[in-house]
């Protein structure tokens, strides 16, 4: 992060950093099932947060909330301190907001997202996916977005991939592959979705060292897993999320070490129980 | 009896030049309805395709209704009927390429968007993710590998309106079918004229048909 952009997230009278993400009231439902109900959450700039919890509980979706994959029913989510969308309050839904389409465009240019299944462009080299973006939203010419795509190809350690399709790379490699493309964009936030979930064991390591390094840049991270270890190690703050709630969050040691709620753990017993 | 037919193809390619006339007013047919059946059934996908009701529900009674009608009825129609609703006579090419065309559209329709909806969701919503626009996400990453996977139907859509041009004979244009109708009626031998007729069909056709092949090849290099 620059100075500029350090300094724009400080309140300039009070000189208390404002948070980069505020949720407030964060709500979704497919159908009658309510997925997410009421989920207050800031981030902080820095923040890595890991967010936990048994599948069905609202992990996901909450990601796919802060990117707009998924529309709120209700709730104001901020980024950088604007609110996106507008309220529109319905009949008996006065948390109603709509959103515009354009306006999400922009706001997933500025916040990344990793997903499970890599979603790698599969008719695209893996420098094709990376430059992407680049070309196509961000308007750079050619030389340019080939120069900063093997930037981050390098960065993720598959400069010599590069001529590759996706077809050729193990899975490992293709998530490196999507993280460069989503580095690419210089997101103010990174969602990552469960990103070594679909991986074979002994492909899961390459892709939590990137993580790593990446969290140890200071960039600011959410981080949707079942890697308990992983989380214990890289993130600041843990959430677990339980029926679509925040059910118990603080930091690694406190959720994972010292729970106190019952379900939590339960949770994180049943994710050691083979641990040796 | 049969085995005992004398064949003579000396009259057929004594008039090789009325045959070559219909086979230039066959490409030109052709032509005009691959870029237009394809180009305007690639739209009508896309309406296929909408959510909203407005939009899908015109492409679909546009598919259903050129599906489910004969393209020989259409061209007949809109070479008789047309004329009375509109101020202007319409020419047999016309009608011809409007039958040809709008039925086209309608099977390719469907082509693109069962090409489309066979591309996983997680495409387009990578693409969204990097803050492509929906129309930038649909241009840039789900069109090309749909494409691709709906090469060889569309080419079978080709070799249809290559072959589904000799129904304008019915309205006299001229084209292969047409011109060979009328060396057969003039010299009395329909086996041998519409023997070279096949033939020629066949001819145009096959290079046609290999270079989609080529072409499916090349695209598939980096499929997985």
């Amino acid at each position: 992060m620059t100075t500029a952009e350090a300094s724009s997230t400080l309140d300039s009278t009070a000189g208390i950093a404002l948070p980069l993400l505020r949720i407030r009231g964060l709500r979704k439902h497919f159908g009658d099932h309510a997925v997410l109900r009421s989920i207050d959450l800031d981030v902080m700039p820095g923040d890595r947060i890991a967010i936990l919890g048994a599948s069905g509980s609202g992990k996901s979706t909450l990601l796919r909330c802060l990117n707009f994959m998924e529309r709120p029913n209700a709730g104001v989510v901020e980024l950088g301190g604007e609110a996106i969308g507008r309220a529109a309050p319905g009949k008996g839904d006065p948390d109603r907001r709509t959103y515009d389409e354009a306006e999400l465009t922009r706001v997933r240019q500025r916040v990344g997202m990793v997903f499970q299944q890599f979603n790698l462009f599969p008719h695209m080299t893996a420098l094709g996916n990376v430059m992407e973006g680049l070309r196509t939203v961000r308007g750079l010419r050619e030389p340019e977005a080939r120069e900063r795509a093997a930037a981050e190809l390098a960065r993720v350690g598959l400069a010599e991939k590069a001529p590759a399709y996706p077809a050729r790379l193990s899975g490992g490699q293709k998530q490196r592959v999507a993280i460069a493309r989503a580095l690419a964009m210089d997101p103010e936030l990174l969602l990552f979705d469960e990103p070594t979930s679909a991986l074979d064991p002994e492909l899961v390591g390459e892709v939590l060292r990137v993580i790593r390094a990446l969290a140890e840049e200071g960039r600011t991270m959410l981080l949707v897993t079942h890697e308990i270890g992983f989380a214990y190690h890289v993130a600041n703050r843990v959430l677990f999320l339980a029926d679509g709630a925040i059910h118990e969050q603080g930091t690694p040691d406190q959720v994972l070490k010292q729970p106190t709620q019952p379900r939590t753990r339960a949770f994180v017993e049943r994710h050691r129980e083979f641990d040796f | 009896m049969a085995a005992l037919y004398r064949w003579n193809f000396a009259p057929v390619f004594e008039n090789a030049e009325v045959l070559w006339a219909g086979a230039l007013g066959t490409l030109r047919l052709f032509a005009i309805c691959v870029v237009l059946g394809l180009g305007f059934g690639l739209v009508v996908g896309f309406g296929r395709h909408a959510k909203a009701p407005w939009i899908y529900l015109p492409a679909t009674a546009f598919v259903e209704f050129f599906r489910n009608t004969p393209v020989l009825v259409q061209i007949l129609w809109f070479y008789y009927a047309l004329p009375i609703l509109l101020p202007f006579q319409i020419s047999p090419l016309t009608a011809a390429a409007l039958g040809i065309s709008l039925n086209s559209a309608a099977f390719s329709a469907e082509i693109y968007r069962g090409g489309i909806e066979s591309i996983d969701r997680g495409q387009a919503e990578a693409a969204r993710a990097l803050g492509m626009t929906a129309a930038q996400a649909m241009r840039r990453v789900v069109l090309p590998q749909a494409l691709r996977r709906m090469l060889p139907a569309l080419t079978n859509r080709g070799i249809e309106i290559f072959k589904m041009t000799t129904l304008a004979s019915a309205v006299a244009y001229v084209e292969l079918l047409q011109q060979g109708k009328l060396l057969a009626s003039l010299n009395f031998n329909p086996i041998e004229t519409y023997t070279v007729i096949a033939v020629v069909f066949f001819l145009c056709l096959l290079p046609l048909v290999q270079a989609t092949y080529a072409l499916e090849r090349r695209l598939g290099r980096s499929d997985a």
